[in-house]
């Protein structure tokens, strides 16, 4: 490595004064006060999310209205923060998706607990539980900020499903004559 | 109606023209801290305070929006903010000269605002009378002689609050005003030598300075130097009062008094509510009498441009037999300049970071004192030459 010596040039009269400094500064604030603002008011405006954005944990029903949720507790074991509490329960027999046997009869996500991490979403083999784009939540007590069941459908909606796969395997009970 | 103003006893008077020096001076304070909310704003990007607006205001269509986007009703809900919050004392402070620091911070304030005239007319004889509360001969030697008693609230809000930070706070702004008044009377010396020619009635007056200005053009004789505003005749002068200016009244880049950086809130830290608000008029009042008192002396007052006196715009006008509108027109000339130098003081606030305090001593007293010397005597010698 070569040293290669600077020569600090001694400051001008002019430089010394501050003053130029002074001026250019001026020059500058007076060009950012006639710029369009670069903040965003944001109750009105809102930001436009990215694809893939993770806002709070919501469970969502497929194409056909089914609950995908299947109480596997999946997510309620991988959850850092212990945010969900999962109470399984069974479907009916008399149900036309009594075969996928399992439901959940009540689902929580304490959303003052969760991270925003989505594990949960990562970990569920039915797709039933996804982040999506709502990231403000606010209430006035804690036990509004616990997300029950119907809520989370609410928040969750419908997503499209490529798979259907319990419709598949209806399909394929029938068609097999269910011998086995 | 004017009449009947004359006839009262000067006791009441007086006590009117207090009256309205409060109602104008307090709303102007207002004014200012929200124009510098918003100025910063600006400056940085952002749209600033734009949320308040009582909710009758808003069926208002175009302009309540606006008023509401200009953060009009800010200074009134942040002025309701500061009447109607706990005045809270603490209990170490020295309370009667706690209590009295933010009123003797005002004091000085609004009496200086008196001896500043604001405007002109023309009378029947084709003279210009200047607009003044107390339109005293002794004019700028009573604005310096009060204003800096100003500083006397700081040290006492420092001293009397018993706790470090506003003490290091009083001491600064103490030494600073000191350090820089020098600068500030001797950079204006120059301007009075030359108002007061030989064989001329010796003034002070602020008045004077502004009729001094308000030649008109006479071709490219000796006599046309009485239209050029000081501002062109003395620049060094007025960079001086300027920047004298800036440390007087200590906005930044000479906030030594706060520098919240270093020292939480500086001689206010102990205070809150109201009487925090009274330092905070009184910080504006000095800054509107400073910039009044810069243009009176350097940018020529009321008159509109060099060379053309509001006397000769009210003739080009054809008004110069309504001395109302005169009035009035001078008034807005002269706050406008007003104006444009307090948004001026708001610019370098948000332009310059503040200086160390050693900086600040060095620029008083090894650089600004020996350049307003030297400028004095430059002047003394070629006013000397050309009123020979």
């Amino acid at each position: 490595m070569a040293i290669v010596p600077l020569e600090r040039k001694p400051l001008t009269l002019a430089e010394r004064s501050y003053l130029p400094g002074i001026v250019g500064g001026l020059k500058t604030t007076l060009k950012h006060l006639f710029q369009p603002n670069v903040t965003m008011e944001y109750p009105e405006q809102r930001p436009a999310l990215p694809p893939g954005y993770r806002g709070a944990p919501t469970l969502v029903k497929d194409p056909h209205g089914r609950e995908k949720c299947v109480s596997c507790q999946l997510c309620e074991f991988v959850c850092p923060p212990k945010a969900i509490r999962i109470t399984p329960g069974e479907i009916p027999a008399d149900a036309p998706t009594a075969h996928v046997e399992k439901a959940p009869k009540e689902f929580e996500i304490d959303m003052l607990r969760c991270i925003y991490c989505g594990l949960c979403q990562e970990v569920c083999p039915e797709e039933a539980i996804w982040l999506q784009n709502q990231f403000s939540l606010t209430g006035y007590t804690r036990e509004e900020m616990v997300h029950n069941k119907q809520r989370l459908y609410e928040l969750g909606g419908t997503l499209p499903d490529p798979h259907l796969k319990w419709d598949k395997k209806l399909a394929a009970e029938v068609a097999g004559g269910a011998s086995h | 109606m004017v009449d009947f103003y004359f006839n009262l006893h000067p006791i009441v008077q007086g006590l009117l023209k207090g009256l309205a020096v409060i109602l104008v001076i307090f709303p102007i304070g207002g004014i200012c801290s929200m124009a510098e909310r918003k100025v910063s704003a600006w400056i940085q990007g952002r749209p600033g305070p734009n949320r308040a607006i009582p909710f009758w205001f808003a069926w208002v269509p175009v302009i309540g929006p606006l008023l509401q986007r200009l953060g009009i009703f800010h200074v009134m809900a942040d002025g309701g903010k500061m009447l109607f919050k706990e005045d809270a004392l603490p209990g170490h402070v020295n309370k009667f000269y706690f209590v009295l620091a933010p009123i003797l911070a005002m004091v000085p304030a609004l009496t200086t605002v008196t001896t500043v005239p604001f405007g002109a007319y023309v009378d029947g004889a084709g003279k210009v009378i200047p607009l003044a509360l107390a339109n005293v001969d002794i004019g700028l030697l009573a604005v310096f002689a009060v204003s800096s008693l100003g500083v006397y609230s700081i040290i006492l809000a420092g001293w009397a609050s018993n706790s470090k930070y506003p003490f290091l706070g009083g001491v600064r702004a103490s030494a600073q005003l000191i350090s820089y008044e020098l600068s500030l009377t001797l950079s204006v010396v120059p301007v009075f030598l030359w108002i007061n020619a030989p064989g001329t009635p010796g003034t002070l007056s602020l008045a004077r300075a502004v009729e001094f200005q308000s030649g008109d053009w006479q071709g490219l004789t000796m006599a046309s130097w009485g239209g050029v505003w000081f501002i062109f005749l003395m620049p060094v002068a007025a960079l001086i009062f300027m920047v004298s200016l800036f440390a007087e009244t200590n906005r930044h880049p000479f906030d030594m008094a706060e520098g919240e950086a270093d020292l939480v809130g500086g001689f206010h830290t102990e205070y809150g509510a109201f009487k925090w608000g009274l330092f905070f008029v009184a910080e504006y009042a000095h800054m509107l009498i400073g910039s009044g008192v810069f243009t009176l002396l350097f940018l020529g007052g009321w008159n509109p441009l060099p060379w053309v006196p509001i006397a000769t715009l009210a003739s080009w006008l054809h008004i110069a037999h309504l001395p109302i509108v005169v009035g009035l027109l001078s008034i807005a000339i002269f706050l406008a300049k007003v104006i444009a130098l307090i948004f001026f003081f708001m610019w370098v606030r948000w332009t310059i970071p503040r200086f160390r305090y050693d900086q600040i001593m060095k620029l008083g007293w090894q650089k600004l004192l020996p350049l307003a010397i030297a400028n004095l005597l430059f002047y003394a010698v070629a006013i000397a030459v050309i009123q020979k």
